[in-house]
């Protein structure tokens, strides 16, 4: 009942198009599960990836505080993600244990602040236009759900905003730590529309849009999602 | 790589009820599933679980394939000294698993 009067309270603001995390739709048991260190599953990558930081790249670098907020950034014309960034040394698989733990790890470290990142334009246009691209078999852009319904709900699910600051997150359905790449494709999949491999242009461009819509957005790594 | 989370109070009193939390990373795979391939994934879940407090047995579960991945154990044991709080498991694989915490009490 609570959960519905937060939801009357979301939409009731709707007209000044705030920014809601994925974690206002969440239901009142995972809110907790994300709130509490000792219970968040999430919690047990984030170790694992403080080891393996201590292993592979303290002797480089120290604290990663903050530096999440800065990502997707834009380096040399190309699009840079945290994975691609840890992935600089070490060419750690996509959605592999090691490289979700360390970007957990690091992400965790940025807990709370706001994501700030601020593309050039032309690779913000790019992303922008996938987000208003009409896609698969249900003909769906991403703007149709996220930005236009969110807060209705969709069968069973209430829609959400479709915010990347709470990832990688620990996902129910996943059973496991999966990166906003993994939860774009699982979006496309559920359009019947091509996934957008891993790291392609596509993708980055998309991740790169969607970090700058959430500006803002304090980061929740390990976030806890259906 | 057998990866847990133990929560326990910082310290805690002689005769206090002390709650203890552990999150263990495991897959607890239930047979059921089938890999993209097609092929069954095989089952394997963590089945049995002790915890000895100073030596001695406080706590045992059965778990099986009804319980999510990464399970969560709570549980409540009387604090009499400080000691060491040890878990072991064991998986269908017959992979062991083990974590160590200290517990300290205050007279």
């Amino acid at each position: 009942m609570k959960k519905y009067l937060v939801l009357a309270a979301l939409i009731a603001c709707t007209a000044q198009a705030q920014n809601h995390s994925g974690l206002e739709f969440a239901s009142e048991e995972i809110r907790r599960l994300q709130a509490s260190d000792a219970e968040n599953p999430g919690m047990l990558w984030v170790d694992q990836g403080a080891k393996l930081f201590a292993q592979k790249c303290a002797s480089c670098h120290v604290s990663m505080k903050g530096v999440a907020t800065r990502y997707p950034a834009v380096e040399d014309g190309r699009i840079v993600t945290l994975e691609a960034k840890v992935r600089h040394k070490e060419a750690f698989a996509y959605e592999s244990d090691e490289l979700l733990a360390l970007t957990a790890y690091i992400a965790n470290q940025s807990r709370g602040m706001p994501i700030k990142v601020s593309p050039p334009a032309e690779k913000l246009d790019a992303g922008r236009k996938a987000y208003y691209q009409r896609r698969g078999q249900m003909n769906l852009a991403c703007a149709h759900c996220h930005e236009q319904n969110w807060g209705k709900r969709l069968g069973a699910e209430t829609l959400s905003q479709g915010q990347p600051n709470g990832y990688p997150a620990y996902r129910l359905e996943w059973q496991k730590m999966g990166s906003i790449e993994r939860r774009i494709r699982a979006c496309m999949f559920g359009l019947h529309a091509e996934l957008p491999a891993y790291g392609s242009d596509a993708m980055l461009e998309l991740e790169l849009f969607l970090a700058a819509r959430a500006s803002g957005l304090p980061i929740e790594t390990p976030a806890v999602r259906r | 790589m057998a990866l847990a989370r133990i929560e326990l109070p910082h310290d805690a009193r002689r005769g206090e009820l002390v709650e203890v939390r552990i999150v263990i990373q495991h897959p607890m795979e239930t047979g059921f599933r089938r890999a993209p391939q097609g092929e069954r994934v095989p089952r394997n879940a963590i089945h049995s679980l002790v915890c000895r407090y100073r030596g001695a047995e406080v706590f045992r579960a059965t778990l099986s394939t009804g319980i999510a991945a990464n399970p969560f154990l709570r549980f409540f044991l009387r604090a009499t000294q400080s000691g060491d709080l040890d878990f072991w498991w064991l998986d269908d694989d017959e992979v062991q698993g083990a974590a160590q915490t200290h517990l300290v009490v205050s007279p």
